[in-house]
């Protein structure tokens, strides 16, 4: 213990140790009345670590060449100790990064999370959702199957779409004129080192300014507000132990969920792995129906739903970019007096729910082959889906609030 | 109320592709009696892949001497390997593709994961669907893939089978008639073809074997795991009001 202590002082001497883990973990404060949703964000960061893991013992048996890459998976899939294991924490991992990454962002939804002070918090947040639509579209091209090369044959067109320079812009992409063994190695390396890069990067800034501004809570109080005698927030506890603990509940109730897709049921009925995708690429050959994975087809929806204009989608792709961008103007749309879904008016907890449900809605309609019928079922739920963002400053200042106590409730 | 009616709505979305699958025009797909547990049935499938299948289709990614996965001894592994092949080979077809493709029009695609792109259903009606048909050019057809490439191999074991078009009500609907005895009665192809469907299911996933075992061992350990953090949590939290 004494030789412990020494060394620690000697590293304390030559290296913030003490106050770094005092100023994030011991000595954190963080709101006491933190519920079932504000697990999201540190199994955000536990699928980061499970997918980095992961994916650096599949590098070491995949083959990024357009001749032996969906063979590589199946070699990991039967010859590597464990592989299939490997492969199959990665598949769901992908998967579930966005079910829990939507999880987080919509808790921010109902606590307004994004308001002041924090606009910058949820800025850096919808980085890295960004990035992570880049991470997981590059990657699902690697194991080369129909599904992986149709695609992003899609996706690289879009950006096609845009006048004048488009053409150049997704042959810069692709490096090629159609998805090709090119197009595999260059997603290969933005997949494995750009992006994870990056988004390390910017996690690490998120929780930066995390610290720096304090954790919202239910409440949507301000726990600074009220110090005790140290300057502690009397409504505040240190991270460690208290959040690492029950943290670690989530944590393990997660990787329950996790593990039992991982074992029973890995394809998940043709979403997280589509059947399609067991069929090795082929250009030649068009697959009948194309959809994208379950976690972009919200996105896909919205750009199926608007009409061409004079015969280009770019309509369409510029509705699906505003779509996810629009998120990053949230804490200037909302002018509620009041942060948390509990005390807002009713105006604003329908709008909530129809986000939600239009949000859903897009999701399902996104993987299914469009019907006319389904398109204008598509048109209103987009229609309600860019409501919820456009009429907010209306909507949230009109809505009757109630009245904010000075200290957390204890739910 | 209102969390259960969030709920009902969100069920209902969930379920709005599975209606769509339901009221698309498909074939009836038979279910496939696949078992992965029945070892002799894996082993009759993999010696009826192995003599009659891979005379055209190869399974590239799979090994013969997998076949132990299923109780198969390097004896009886040996008995299947083609001139030439090693145990540790992977499963080549006969025929050349190039050779296939003239004769067929097409080549034979690899099996060793055609049961995770067409699934086992598909597979074990697919291969009972052929019937007999002039304007094609082998003379052949099937219900479940019209036009298909592959000639009626089956049909000295299965008999030949015809299309019968019915109407009733004014819905067409299609059914096939056995017109001549094959070597085979009805049941006993249908076994064999399930045999066959099964080893198919197997190969395209051999970690199957041990998956659902393992995934057993590791949630039954993650939920002690889990009852210890949450009264760890207790402990600390019991302070806090």
């Amino acid at each position: 213990m004494k030789l412990l202590n020494e060394l620690i002082g000697w590293i304390d001497a030559r290296f913030p140790l003490t106050s770094t883990w005092k100023a994030h973990a011991s000595e954190y404060y963080a709101p006491k009345n933190f519920n079932f949703w504000y697990f999201f964000g540190s199994l955000a960061l536990m699928v980061l670590v499970i997918q980095i893991a992961s994916g650096i013992f599949l590098t070491m048996n995949y083959k990024p060449d357009g001749l032996f890459a969906f063979a590589s998976v199946e070699y990991i899939m039967r010859d590597v100790q464990w592989g299939w294991l490997l492969r199959y924490i990665h598949s769901t991992g992908a998967s579930m990064f966005f079910v829990v990454i939507y999880l987080h962002m919509f808790r921010g939804l109902m606590y307004g999370s994004y308001r002041k002070p924090r606009e910058l918090l949820w800025i850096i947040g919808m980085i890295i959702y960004l990035a992570l639509m880049g991470e997981a579209f590059m990657g699902y091209l690697l194991p080369w199957g129909q599904m992986s090369f149709w695609g992003a044959q899609v996706i690289v067109n879009l950006f096609s779409t845009v006048p004048f320079i488009g053409e150049d812009l997704s042959i810069l992409i692709r490096g090629d004129y159609v998805v090709s063994d090119i197009t595999l190695n260059r997603f290969f390396a933005l997949h494995v080192i750009a992006i994870p890069l990056i988004l390390v990067l910017i996690v690490v800034a998120h929780l930066a300014a995390l610290h720096e501004v304090g954790s919202n809570n239910p409440d949507g109080i301000e726990i600074k507000k009220h110090l005790d005698a140290n300057g502690h927030p009397l409504d505040g506890i240190p991270f460690h132990p208290y959040y690492t603990v029950k943290d670690g509940v989530g944590a393990i109730g997660f990787l329950i969920i996790f593990c039992a897709i991982i074992f029973f049921a890995p394809d998940m009925g043709g979403y997280f792995l589509e059947f399609n995708n067991f069929v090795p690429a082929n250009p030649m050959k068009t697959p009948e129906h194309i959809s994208p994975v379950w976690y972009f087809t919200p996105y896909y929806a919205i750009l199926r739903a608007v009409p061409p204009l004079f015969g280009s989608q770019f309509p369409g792709v510029v509705a699906m970019g505003v779509a996810t961008v629009i998120f990053f103007f949230l804490p200037w749309l909302d002018r509620g007096k009041v942060k948390s879904i509990r005390y807002r008016g009713p105006i604003y907890k329908v709008f909530l729910t129809l986000f939600v449900i239009s949000f859903l809605g897009l999701g399902v309609l996104g993987t299914l082959p469009s019907t006319p019928a389904l398109t204008w079922v598509a048109r209103v739920l987009a229609v309600v889906y860019f409501s919820f963002f456009l009429l907010m400053p209306w909507y949230t200042k009109i809505d009757k609030t109630k009245h904010v106590p000075d200290r957390v409730t204890s739910r | 109320m209102n969390a259960i009616k969030k709920l009902g709505v969100l069920v209902l979305l969930m379920l709005m592709p599975a209606m769509a699958i339901a009221s698309g025009a498909g074939v009836h797909l038979d279910k496939a009696p696949v078992d992965l547990k029945d070892k002799v049935s894996l082993q009759r499938g993999a010696k009826f892949f192995t003599s009659n299948c891979l005379a055209c289709h190869g399974a590239a990614y799979m090994r013969y001497n997998r076949l132990k996965d299923i109780g198969m001894t390097d004896e009886d592994i040996k008995l299947l390997l083609p001139e030439g092949s090693k145990p540790g080979s992977t499963m080549q077809a006969a025929m050349d593709s190039n050779s296939a493709k003239l004769a067929f029009g097409t080549a034979p695609p690899d099996l060793s994961v055609i049961a995770r792109s067409r699934g086992q259903d598909w597979l074990y009606t697919f291969l009972r669907s052929f019937y007999a048909d002039s304007k094609s050019p082998n003379g052949s057809n099937n219900a479940v893939f019209p036009n298909v490439g592959m000639p009626n191999i089956l049909a000295g074991l299965q008999g030949g089978q015809e299309l019968r078009v019915e109407s009733h009500d004014g819905r067409e609907t299609k059914k096939l008639e056995l017109v001549a005895p094959g070597t085979m009665a009805a049941a006993e192809f249908d076994a064999t073809i399930g045999d066959l469907t099964n080893y198919l299911v197997y190969m395209g996933e051999p970690a199957k074997l041990v998956r659902y075992r393992l995934g057993y061992i590791v949630l039954g350990f993650l939920a002690i795991l889990f009852v210890l953090v949450y009264a760890l949590k207790k402990e600390y939290w019991k302070d806090i009001h």
